[in-house]
Protein backbone atom coordinates (compact mmCIF):
# COMPACT_ATOMS: atom_id res chain seq x y z
CA UNK A 1 0.00 0.00 0.00
CA UNK A 2 3.06 2.51 0.77
CA UNK A 3 4.57 1.78 -2.43
CA UNK A 4 1.32 2.16 -3.71
CA UNK A 5 0.93 5.81 -2.70
CA UNK A 6 4.56 6.26 -3.29
CA UNK A 7 4.00 6.02 -7.06
CA UNK A 8 1.24 7.95 -6.95
CA UNK A 9 2.67 10.70 -5.65
CA UNK A 10 5.50 10.39 -7.77
CA UNK A 11 3.36 9.88 -10.57
CA UNK A 12 1.22 13.29 -9.24
CA UNK A 13 4.80 14.96 -9.49
CA UNK A 14 5.68 14.12 -12.92
CA UNK A 15 2.31 14.81 -14.07
CA UNK A 16 2.87 18.23 -12.71
CA UNK A 17 5.65 19.04 -14.77
CA UNK A 18 3.88 17.17 -17.97
CA UNK A 19 1.01 19.54 -17.35
CA UNK A 20 2.81 22.65 -17.42
CA UNK A 21 4.97 21.88 -20.23
CA UNK A 22 1.61 20.50 -22.38
CA UNK A 23 -0.27 23.69 -21.11
CA UNK A 24 2.75 25.81 -22.47
CA UNK A 25 2.21 23.86 -25.95
CA UNK A 26 -1.41 24.13 -26.10
CA UNK A 27 -1.43 27.52 -25.47
CA UNK A 28 0.87 28.32 -28.84
CA UNK A 29 -1.82 25.57 -30.74
CA UNK A 30 -4.63 27.10 -29.64
CA UNK A 31 -3.98 30.75 -31.41
CA UNK A 32 -1.38 29.65 -34.21
CA UNK A 33 -2.68 25.74 -35.40
CA UNK A 34 1.23 25.21 -34.48
CA UNK A 35 2.92 22.57 -32.27
CA UNK A 36 6.23 24.23 -30.94
CA UNK A 37 8.38 21.53 -31.18
CA UNK A 38 11.22 23.66 -29.37
CA UNK A 39 9.13 24.38 -26.32
CA UNK A 40 11.31 21.44 -24.22
CA UNK A 41 14.40 23.02 -25.71
CA UNK A 42 13.23 26.81 -24.62
CA UNK A 43 12.05 25.40 -21.11
CA UNK A 44 15.77 23.79 -20.55
CA UNK A 45 17.65 26.91 -21.40
CA UNK A 46 15.27 28.85 -19.20
CA UNK A 47 16.76 26.47 -16.63
CA UNK A 48 20.21 26.86 -17.33
CA UNK A 49 19.44 30.97 -17.23
CA UNK A 50 18.21 30.45 -13.22
CA UNK A 51 21.09 27.88 -12.58
CA UNK A 52 23.78 30.91 -13.65
CA UNK A 53 21.76 33.15 -11.61
CA UNK A 54 22.32 31.04 -8.57
CA UNK A 55 25.55 30.35 -9.31
CA UNK A 56 26.11 33.69 -9.12
CA UNK A 57 25.11 33.64 -5.95
CA UNK A 58 21.20 34.68 -6.52
CA UNK A 59 18.98 32.41 -4.05
CA UNK A 60 16.70 30.12 -5.20
CA UNK A 61 13.70 31.67 -5.67
CA UNK A 62 15.23 35.17 -6.53
CA UNK A 63 16.80 33.24 -9.78
CA UNK A 64 13.60 31.53 -10.32
CA UNK A 65 11.61 34.52 -10.52
CA UNK A 66 14.09 36.51 -12.77
CA UNK A 67 14.42 33.48 -14.89
CA UNK A 68 10.75 32.81 -15.93
CA UNK A 69 10.38 36.71 -16.71
CA UNK A 70 13.63 36.60 -18.52
CA UNK A 71 11.63 33.54 -20.34
CA UNK A 72 8.65 35.44 -20.58
CA UNK A 73 11.11 38.31 -22.49
CA UNK A 74 12.91 35.84 -24.75
CA UNK A 75 9.22 34.31 -25.85
CA UNK A 76 7.71 37.92 -26.94
CA UNK A 77 10.94 38.30 -28.63
CA UNK A 78 11.24 35.40 -30.60
CA UNK A 79 7.65 35.51 -31.55
CA UNK A 80 7.96 39.12 -32.84
CA UNK A 81 11.58 38.59 -34.69
CA UNK A 82 11.42 35.05 -36.18
CA UNK A 83 7.77 33.57 -36.40
CA UNK A 84 6.25 37.17 -37.59
CA UNK A 85 8.12 36.94 -40.95
CA UNK A 86 6.57 33.80 -41.02
CA UNK A 87 2.56 34.45 -40.29
CA UNK A 88 1.76 33.33 -44.25
CA UNK A 89 4.37 30.79 -44.17
CA UNK A 90 3.44 27.10 -45.22
CA UNK A 91 3.25 24.59 -42.00
CA UNK A 92 5.98 22.64 -42.56
CA UNK A 93 8.36 25.82 -42.61
CA UNK A 94 7.22 26.89 -39.32
CA UNK A 95 7.59 23.08 -38.36
CA UNK A 96 11.59 23.39 -39.71
CA UNK A 97 11.98 26.47 -38.12
CA UNK A 98 10.61 24.96 -34.73
CA UNK A 99 13.19 22.21 -35.14
CA UNK A 100 15.86 24.63 -36.44
CA UNK A 101 15.26 26.85 -32.97
CA UNK A 102 15.30 23.43 -31.01
CA UNK A 103 18.81 22.30 -31.99
CA UNK A 104 20.17 25.99 -31.64
CA UNK A 105 18.42 26.25 -28.47
CA UNK A 106 20.52 22.98 -27.44
CA UNK A 107 23.92 23.79 -28.71
CA UNK A 108 23.88 27.13 -27.08
CA UNK A 109 23.11 25.71 -23.86
CA UNK A 110 25.86 23.17 -24.62
CA UNK A 111 28.36 25.59 -25.55
CA UNK A 112 27.70 28.40 -22.75
CA UNK A 113 27.47 26.01 -19.88
CA UNK A 114 28.93 22.63 -21.82
CA UNK A 115 26.76 19.08 -21.79
CA UNK A 116 28.00 18.34 -18.79
CA UNK A 117 25.32 16.87 -15.87
CA UNK A 118 25.01 19.12 -12.91
CA UNK A 119 22.95 18.74 -10.51
CA UNK A 120 20.53 21.08 -9.65
CA UNK A 121 19.08 22.40 -6.01
CA UNK A 122 15.42 21.78 -4.29
CA UNK A 123 13.91 25.09 -2.67
CA UNK A 124 11.44 22.92 -0.63
CA UNK A 125 13.01 21.73 3.44
CA UNK A 126 14.57 18.39 3.49
CA UNK A 127 12.20 16.85 5.77
CA UNK A 128 10.03 18.72 8.11
CA UNK A 129 7.94 18.84 5.36
CA UNK A 130 5.62 16.52 3.39
CA UNK A 131 3.96 13.33 4.12
CA UNK A 132 7.07 10.66 5.86
CA UNK A 133 7.50 7.72 3.30
CA UNK A 134 4.89 8.42 0.99
CA UNK A 135 5.14 11.87 -0.77
CA UNK A 136 8.87 13.73 -0.41
CA UNK A 137 9.31 17.30 -0.31
CA UNK A 138 10.62 18.37 -3.68
CA UNK A 139 7.21 16.43 -5.27
CA UNK A 140 4.84 18.02 -2.99
CA UNK A 141 6.70 21.28 -3.55
CA UNK A 142 6.69 21.04 -7.46
CA UNK A 143 2.70 20.03 -7.71
CA UNK A 144 1.74 22.77 -5.15
CA UNK A 145 4.32 25.64 -7.43
CA UNK A 146 2.42 23.70 -10.37
CA UNK A 147 -1.15 24.73 -9.09
CA UNK A 148 -0.01 28.01 -7.84
CA UNK A 149 0.63 29.01 -12.00
CA UNK A 150 -1.94 26.94 -13.34
CA UNK A 151 -4.36 28.64 -10.89
CA UNK A 152 -2.56 32.15 -12.00
CA UNK A 153 -3.04 31.84 -15.47
CA UNK A 154 -6.38 30.40 -14.67
CA UNK A 155 -7.68 33.43 -13.62
CA UNK A 156 -5.84 35.15 -16.00
CA UNK A 157 -7.39 34.04 -19.33
CA UNK A 158 -10.79 34.11 -17.41
CA UNK A 159 -11.27 37.47 -15.40
CA UNK A 160 -8.58 39.67 -16.88
CA UNK A 161 -10.03 41.95 -19.76
CA UNK A 162 -6.25 41.41 -21.76
CA UNK A 163 -7.15 37.28 -21.08
CA UNK A 164 -10.30 37.94 -22.58
CA UNK A 165 -8.79 39.80 -25.73
CA UNK A 166 -6.19 36.80 -26.06
CA UNK A 167 -8.56 34.25 -25.93
CA UNK A 168 -10.54 36.31 -28.54
CA UNK A 169 -7.45 36.39 -30.70
CA UNK A 170 -7.44 32.84 -30.68
CA UNK A 171 -10.56 31.81 -31.61
CA UNK A 172 -11.14 34.85 -34.66
CA UNK A 173 -8.27 36.79 -35.32
CA UNK A 174 -9.90 38.85 -38.39
CA UNK A 175 -13.10 39.67 -35.44
CA UNK A 176 -10.51 39.94 -33.02
CA UNK A 177 -8.76 42.76 -35.13
CA UNK A 178 -12.59 44.04 -35.85
CA UNK A 179 -12.68 44.77 -31.84
CA UNK A 180 -9.60 46.91 -31.70
CA UNK A 181 -7.63 44.07 -30.53
CA UNK A 182 -4.17 44.03 -31.01
CA UNK A 183 -4.09 40.93 -32.27
CA UNK A 184 0.06 40.74 -33.60
CA UNK A 185 0.83 41.77 -29.59
CA UNK A 186 -1.48 38.83 -28.50
CA UNK A 187 0.43 36.27 -30.08
CA UNK A 188 3.64 37.41 -29.18
CA UNK A 189 2.26 37.77 -25.45
CA UNK A 190 1.13 33.79 -25.41
CA UNK A 191 4.65 32.72 -27.09
CA UNK A 192 5.58 34.82 -23.52
CA UNK A 193 3.31 32.71 -21.66
CA UNK A 194 4.29 29.71 -22.90
CA UNK A 195 7.84 30.24 -22.87
CA UNK A 196 7.36 31.42 -19.38
CA UNK A 197 5.31 28.33 -18.08
CA UNK A 198 7.60 26.00 -19.87
CA UNK A 199 10.56 27.79 -17.27
CA UNK A 200 8.72 26.77 -14.18
CA UNK A 201 8.66 23.14 -15.47
CA UNK A 202 12.01 22.92 -16.20
CA UNK A 203 13.46 24.60 -13.07
CA UNK A 204 10.87 22.17 -11.14
CA UNK A 205 12.08 19.36 -13.02
CA UNK A 206 15.62 19.63 -12.91
CA UNK A 207 16.46 18.48 -9.25
CA UNK A 208 14.64 15.29 -10.40
CA UNK A 209 15.90 14.73 -13.63
CA UNK A 210 19.28 16.65 -12.78
CA UNK A 211 20.56 19.59 -15.19
CA UNK A 212 21.96 18.83 -18.76
CA UNK A 213 20.72 20.14 -22.48
CA UNK A 214 18.89 16.98 -23.40
CA UNK A 215 17.25 17.03 -19.91
CA UNK A 216 13.81 18.03 -21.63
CA UNK A 217 13.28 15.47 -24.77
CA UNK A 218 11.91 12.63 -22.68
CA UNK A 219 9.55 15.22 -21.13
CA UNK A 220 8.36 17.29 -24.19
CA UNK A 221 7.04 13.60 -25.68
CA UNK A 222 5.18 12.94 -22.22
CA UNK A 223 3.71 16.35 -22.75
CA UNK A 224 2.56 15.89 -26.06
CA UNK A 225 1.14 13.05 -24.91
CA UNK A 226 -0.62 14.87 -22.20
CA UNK A 227 -1.66 17.31 -24.53
CA UNK A 228 -3.42 14.99 -27.14
CA UNK A 229 -4.85 12.63 -24.43
CA UNK A 230 -6.75 15.77 -23.09
CA UNK A 231 -7.94 17.21 -26.17
CA UNK A 232 -4.93 19.30 -28.31
CA UNK A 233 -7.20 22.49 -28.43
CA UNK A 234 -8.22 22.30 -24.49
CA UNK A 235 -6.05 24.10 -21.85
CA UNK A 236 -7.96 22.36 -18.82
CA UNK A 237 -7.64 18.86 -20.79
CA UNK A 238 -4.09 19.09 -21.30
CA UNK A 239 -3.50 20.55 -17.82
CA UNK A 240 -5.92 16.92 -16.64
CA UNK A 241 -3.93 14.85 -19.10
CA UNK A 242 -0.59 15.84 -17.78
CA UNK A 243 -1.34 14.28 -14.29
CA UNK A 244 -3.09 11.63 -16.27
CA UNK A 245 -0.09 10.48 -17.75
CA UNK A 246 2.33 10.91 -15.17
CA UNK A 247 0.45 8.97 -12.56
CA UNK A 248 -0.25 6.33 -15.47
CA UNK A 249 3.82 5.77 -16.40
CA UNK A 250 3.85 5.20 -12.70
CA UNK A 251 1.35 2.94 -12.65
CA UNK A 252 2.21 0.66 -15.20
CA UNK A 253 6.17 0.19 -13.31
CA UNK A 254 3.99 -0.56 -10.07
CA UNK A 255 2.14 -2.94 -11.52
CA UNK A 256 4.83 -4.45 -13.18
CA UNK A 257 6.56 -4.99 -9.95
CA UNK A 258 3.54 -6.33 -8.37
CA UNK A 259 3.35 -8.92 -11.04
CA UNK A 260 6.93 -9.82 -10.87
CA UNK A 261 7.10 -10.20 -7.15
CA UNK A 262 4.00 -12.18 -7.15
CA UNK A 263 4.40 -14.53 -10.13
CA UNK A 264 8.21 -14.31 -10.41
CA UNK A 265 7.77 -13.30 -13.93
CA UNK A 266 9.25 -10.22 -15.59
CA UNK A 267 6.58 -8.30 -17.64
CA UNK A 268 7.11 -4.71 -17.56
CA UNK A 269 9.40 -2.19 -15.15
CA UNK A 270 10.50 1.24 -15.08
CA UNK A 271 12.78 0.55 -18.36
CA UNK A 272 9.07 -0.07 -20.26
CA UNK A 273 6.76 2.69 -18.60
CA UNK A 274 7.52 4.90 -21.55
CA UNK A 275 6.97 2.83 -24.10
CA UNK A 276 3.50 1.22 -22.08
CA UNK A 277 2.20 4.76 -21.36
CA UNK A 278 2.40 5.79 -24.30
CA UNK A 279 0.66 2.69 -26.15
CA UNK A 280 -1.92 3.28 -23.37
CA UNK A 281 -2.19 7.33 -24.76
CA UNK A 282 -2.12 5.65 -28.59
CA UNK A 283 -5.17 3.23 -27.22
CA UNK A 284 -7.02 6.60 -25.96
CA UNK A 285 -6.82 8.20 -29.15
CA UNK A 286 -7.73 5.32 -31.36
CA UNK A 287 -11.07 5.20 -29.30
CA UNK A 288 -11.59 8.96 -29.10
CA UNK A 289 -9.49 10.81 -31.96
CA UNK A 290 -10.27 14.49 -30.00
CA UNK A 291 -8.89 13.58 -26.60
CA UNK A 292 -10.79 12.77 -23.70
CA UNK A 293 -11.84 16.38 -23.29
CA UNK A 294 -11.59 17.54 -27.22
CA UNK A 295 -14.03 20.06 -27.13
CA UNK A 296 -16.79 19.16 -29.71
CA UNK A 297 -17.76 22.89 -30.81
CA UNK A 298 -20.92 24.32 -30.60
CA UNK A 299 -22.45 25.27 -33.79
CA UNK A 300 -25.64 26.49 -35.60
CA UNK A 301 -26.20 25.53 -38.53
CA UNK B 1 -23.69 68.22 -43.92
CA UNK B 2 -19.65 67.99 -43.73
CA UNK B 3 -18.91 64.25 -44.92
CA UNK B 4 -17.99 61.91 -41.93
CA UNK B 5 -16.43 59.38 -44.41
CA UNK B 6 -15.02 60.35 -47.50
CA UNK B 7 -13.93 57.67 -50.43
CA UNK B 8 -12.05 58.51 -53.30
CA UNK B 9 -10.68 56.09 -56.21
CA UNK B 10 -10.89 53.29 -53.92
CA UNK B 11 -9.73 50.03 -55.68
CA UNK B 12 -9.39 46.80 -54.12
CA UNK B 13 -7.71 43.76 -54.83
CA UNK B 14 -7.86 39.53 -54.26
CA UNK B 15 -4.64 38.22 -55.08
CA UNK B 16 -3.97 39.51 -58.72
CA UNK B 17 -7.49 39.99 -59.08
CA UNK B 18 -9.05 43.82 -58.83
CA UNK B 19 -12.56 43.82 -58.03
CA UNK B 20 -13.03 47.38 -56.93
CA UNK B 21 -12.52 49.64 -59.45
CA UNK B 22 -12.63 53.84 -59.23
CA UNK B 23 -15.66 53.62 -56.02
CA UNK B 24 -16.39 56.81 -54.74
CA UNK B 25 -18.81 58.04 -52.17
CA UNK B 26 -19.32 60.26 -49.59
CA UNK B 27 -20.93 59.64 -45.73
CA UNK B 28 -22.45 61.87 -44.23
CA UNK B 29 -22.42 62.81 -40.47
CA UNK B 30 -25.26 61.29 -38.45
CA UNK B 31 -26.85 59.73 -41.49
CA UNK B 32 -27.27 56.63 -42.82
CA UNK B 33 -26.75 55.60 -46.51
CA UNK B 34 -26.53 52.29 -48.29
CA UNK B 35 -24.87 50.57 -50.86
CA UNK B 36 -26.67 48.41 -53.12
CA UNK B 37 -25.96 46.24 -55.96
CA UNK B 38 -25.73 42.25 -57.02
CA UNK B 39 -23.98 39.43 -56.00
CA UNK B 40 -20.32 39.99 -57.13
CA UNK B 41 -20.66 43.42 -57.25
CA UNK B 42 -17.89 44.59 -54.66
CA UNK B 43 -20.27 45.78 -51.76
CA UNK B 44 -18.33 43.53 -48.79
CA UNK B 45 -15.36 44.28 -50.48
CA UNK B 46 -15.84 48.08 -50.23
CA UNK B 47 -16.30 47.78 -46.47
CA UNK B 48 -13.48 45.32 -46.00
CA UNK B 49 -11.30 47.62 -47.95
CA UNK B 50 -12.80 50.45 -45.95
CA UNK B 51 -11.28 48.31 -42.25
CA UNK B 52 -7.93 47.40 -44.93
CA UNK B 53 -8.66 43.59 -44.78
CA UNK B 54 -8.11 43.45 -48.16
CA UNK B 55 -5.23 45.48 -50.35
CA UNK B 56 -6.63 48.02 -51.71
CA UNK B 57 -5.75 51.33 -52.91
CA UNK B 58 -6.85 55.00 -53.30
CA UNK B 59 -8.24 57.88 -50.96
CA UNK B 60 -10.23 56.96 -47.63
CA UNK B 61 -10.80 59.62 -45.43
CA UNK B 62 -12.21 59.75 -41.68
CA UNK B 63 -13.10 62.89 -40.04
CA UNK B 64 -10.55 64.77 -42.80
CA UNK B 65 -8.25 61.78 -42.34
CA UNK B 66 -6.72 59.24 -44.65
CA UNK B 67 -6.65 55.65 -43.12
CA UNK B 68 -5.82 53.51 -45.87
CA UNK B 69 -3.20 51.10 -45.19
CA UNK B 70 -3.67 51.53 -41.20
CA UNK B 71 -4.11 48.21 -39.53
CA UNK B 72 -7.47 47.36 -39.38
CA UNK B 73 -7.21 47.28 -35.47
CA UNK B 74 -6.36 51.07 -35.48
CA UNK B 75 -8.95 52.03 -37.51
CA UNK B 76 -11.24 50.47 -35.31
CA UNK B 77 -9.95 52.01 -32.42
CA UNK B 78 -10.99 55.00 -34.49
CA UNK B 79 -14.42 54.34 -33.45
CA UNK B 80 -15.70 52.59 -36.92
CA UNK B 81 -17.14 49.36 -36.12
CA UNK B 82 -17.65 46.98 -38.26
CA UNK B 83 -20.72 44.06 -38.49
CA UNK B 84 -18.98 41.35 -40.69
CA UNK B 85 -21.11 39.03 -42.85
CA UNK B 86 -22.60 35.92 -41.60
CA UNK B 87 -22.84 35.45 -37.99
CA UNK B 88 -19.84 37.73 -36.18
CA UNK B 89 -19.29 36.42 -32.96
CA UNK B 90 -17.13 34.73 -30.93
CA UNK B 91 -18.84 31.29 -31.13
CA UNK B 92 -17.08 29.72 -27.60
CA UNK B 93 -17.29 33.17 -25.42
CA UNK B 94 -20.02 34.12 -23.64
CA UNK B 95 -22.38 36.46 -24.42
CA UNK B 96 -20.88 39.35 -21.86
CA UNK B 97 -17.56 38.26 -23.14
CA UNK B 98 -18.61 39.01 -26.35
CA UNK B 99 -19.63 42.75 -25.54
CA UNK B 100 -16.87 43.09 -23.01
CA UNK B 101 -14.16 42.46 -25.13
CA UNK B 102 -15.35 45.58 -27.46
CA UNK B 103 -14.29 47.22 -24.16
CA UNK B 104 -10.94 45.67 -23.33
CA UNK B 105 -8.72 48.71 -23.24
CA UNK B 106 -11.06 50.53 -21.20
CA UNK B 107 -9.77 51.00 -17.43
CA UNK B 108 -12.81 52.44 -15.87
CA UNK B 109 -14.81 49.10 -14.50
CA UNK B 110 -17.94 50.92 -13.77
CA UNK B 111 -18.50 52.83 -17.34
CA UNK B 112 -17.96 49.63 -18.81
CA UNK B 113 -20.82 48.24 -16.73
CA UNK B 114 -22.87 51.53 -17.77
CA UNK B 115 -22.04 51.10 -21.45
CA UNK B 116 -23.27 47.53 -21.31
CA UNK B 117 -26.68 48.40 -19.31
CA UNK B 118 -27.12 51.09 -22.22
CA UNK B 119 -26.62 48.57 -25.22
CA UNK B 120 -28.74 45.73 -23.04
CA UNK B 121 -31.51 48.53 -23.29
CA UNK B 122 -31.79 48.74 -26.53
CA UNK B 123 -31.36 44.20 -27.09
CA UNK B 124 -33.01 43.41 -23.85
CA UNK B 125 -33.04 39.77 -24.94
CA UNK B 126 -29.37 39.52 -24.79
CA UNK B 127 -29.19 40.29 -21.23
CA UNK B 128 -31.40 37.10 -20.78
CA UNK B 129 -28.81 35.31 -22.30
CA UNK B 130 -25.51 36.71 -20.51
CA UNK B 131 -24.00 34.04 -19.69
CA UNK B 132 -24.55 31.86 -22.49
CA UNK B 133 -22.13 30.69 -25.06
CA UNK B 134 -22.74 32.60 -28.31
CA UNK B 135 -22.48 29.65 -30.57
CA UNK B 136 -25.69 28.84 -28.82
CA UNK B 137 -28.15 31.75 -29.67
CA UNK B 138 -30.41 32.15 -32.29
CA UNK B 139 -29.56 33.33 -35.62
CA UNK B 140 -30.95 36.85 -35.26
CA UNK B 141 -29.93 36.59 -31.72
CA UNK B 142 -26.22 36.39 -32.58
CA UNK B 143 -26.83 39.41 -35.34
CA UNK B 144 -27.89 41.01 -32.32
CA UNK B 145 -25.16 40.44 -30.00
CA UNK B 146 -22.57 41.47 -33.40
CA UNK B 147 -24.11 44.84 -33.69
CA UNK B 148 -24.41 45.25 -29.34
CA UNK B 149 -20.77 44.76 -29.55
CA UNK B 150 -20.18 47.27 -32.56
CA UNK B 151 -22.00 49.54 -30.33
CA UNK B 152 -19.73 48.72 -27.45
CA UNK B 153 -16.70 51.06 -29.48
CA UNK B 154 -18.81 54.02 -29.09
CA UNK B 155 -18.72 54.23 -32.80
CA UNK B 156 -19.17 57.15 -34.71
CA UNK B 157 -19.39 55.18 -38.34
CA UNK B 158 -20.98 51.65 -38.13
CA UNK B 159 -20.54 49.54 -41.15
CA UNK B 160 -23.48 46.68 -41.84
CA UNK B 161 -22.84 44.11 -43.81
CA UNK B 162 -25.88 42.27 -44.32
CA UNK B 163 -27.56 42.10 -41.00
CA UNK B 164 -30.80 40.15 -42.50
CA UNK B 165 -28.80 38.13 -43.85
CA UNK B 166 -30.65 34.42 -43.43
CA UNK B 167 -33.06 35.94 -40.92
CA UNK B 168 -36.51 35.60 -40.22
CA UNK B 169 -38.59 38.72 -42.19
CA UNK B 170 -39.82 39.41 -38.15
CA UNK B 171 -36.93 39.13 -37.28
CA UNK B 172 -35.38 41.54 -39.95
CA UNK B 173 -37.87 43.85 -39.60
CA UNK B 174 -36.95 44.42 -35.20
CA UNK B 175 -33.59 44.92 -36.55
CA UNK B 176 -33.87 47.40 -39.16
CA UNK B 177 -36.43 48.64 -35.88
CA UNK B 178 -33.19 49.01 -33.77
CA UNK B 179 -30.50 49.99 -36.36
CA UNK B 180 -32.79 53.21 -36.89
CA UNK B 181 -33.35 54.12 -33.04
CA UNK B 182 -29.11 53.66 -32.63
CA UNK B 183 -28.97 55.64 -35.40
CA UNK B 184 -31.03 58.91 -33.92
CA UNK B 185 -30.09 58.17 -30.18
CA UNK B 186 -26.62 57.62 -30.56
CA UNK B 187 -25.79 59.59 -33.45
CA UNK B 188 -23.99 56.79 -35.39
CA UNK B 189 -23.43 57.49 -39.16
CA UNK B 190 -24.50 54.07 -40.89
CA UNK B 191 -23.19 52.28 -43.79
CA UNK B 192 -25.38 49.32 -44.84
CA UNK B 193 -24.46 47.02 -47.54
CA UNK B 194 -27.87 44.86 -48.41
CA UNK B 195 -29.36 42.26 -50.51
CA UNK B 196 -32.94 43.74 -49.59
CA UNK B 197 -32.81 46.77 -51.61
CA UNK B 198 -36.50 47.48 -50.52
CA UNK B 199 -35.50 47.53 -46.50
CA UNK B 200 -32.26 49.38 -47.57
CA UNK B 201 -33.90 52.14 -49.32
CA UNK B 202 -36.21 52.60 -46.43
CA UNK B 203 -33.98 52.95 -43.94
CA UNK B 204 -31.16 55.22 -45.85
CA UNK B 205 -31.88 58.67 -47.10
CA UNK B 206 -28.72 57.85 -49.60
CA UNK B 207 -27.81 55.03 -51.73
CA UNK B 208 -25.17 54.25 -53.92
CA UNK B 209 -25.62 51.30 -56.54
CA UNK B 210 -22.73 49.12 -57.50
CA UNK B 211 -22.02 46.87 -60.38
CA UNK B 212 -18.52 45.09 -61.09
CA UNK B 213 -16.78 47.13 -59.11
CA UNK B 214 -17.97 50.25 -59.83
CA UNK B 215 -20.70 53.03 -58.54
CA UNK B 216 -23.38 53.11 -61.56
CA UNK B 217 -25.85 55.44 -59.90
CA UNK B 218 -26.23 57.28 -56.83
CA UNK B 219 -28.89 59.71 -54.93
CA UNK B 220 -31.25 60.15 -51.87
CA UNK B 221 -33.14 57.10 -51.80
CA UNK B 222 -36.29 58.55 -52.83
CA UNK B 223 -34.81 58.69 -55.90
CA UNK B 224 -33.27 55.68 -56.68
CA UNK B 225 -36.28 53.62 -54.91
CA UNK B 226 -37.97 55.30 -58.07
CA UNK B 227 -35.33 54.74 -60.87
CA UNK B 228 -36.73 52.34 -63.38
CA UNK B 229 -33.56 49.99 -63.74
CA UNK B 230 -33.19 49.66 -59.98
CA UNK B 231 -36.36 48.90 -59.63
CA UNK B 232 -36.37 45.96 -62.31
CA UNK B 233 -33.07 44.66 -61.22
CA UNK B 234 -32.69 45.23 -57.78
CA UNK B 235 -36.60 45.27 -56.05
CA UNK B 236 -38.37 42.67 -58.49
CA UNK B 237 -41.46 44.66 -60.02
Amino acid sequence: MEQFLQQLASGLANGAIYACVALALVMIYVSTDHLNFAQGEMAMFSTYLSWQLMSWGASFWVAFFVAVVLSFVLGVIIERAILRPLHNAPVLSVVVVFIGLLAICNSMAGAIWSYLIKEFPSPFPKASFGIAGVIGPHQLGVVLVTLIVLGFLFVFFRYTPLGLAMRAAAQNPQMARLVGVRVDWMLALGWGLAAAVGAVAGIMVAHIVYLDPNMMGGILLYAFASALVGGIGNPGGAVIGGFIVGVLENMVAYAGNQIEKATGVYIVGNGEKLTVALIIVIFVLTVKPAGLFGRVAVKRV
Amino acid sequence: MAALLEVKGLKAFYGQTQSLYDVAFDIPNGGITTLLGANGAGKTTTLRAICNMVRSEGTVRFDGKDIVGQPTEEIVRLRIAHVPEGRGTFTTLTVEENLRIAAYTRKDKQGVRDELERVFSYFPRLKERVQQQAGTLSGGEQQMLAIARALMLKPRLMLLDEPSFGLAPLVVVEIFRILKLINQEEQVSILLVEQNAALALDLASHAYVLETGKVVMSGPSSVVKNDENVRKSYLGY
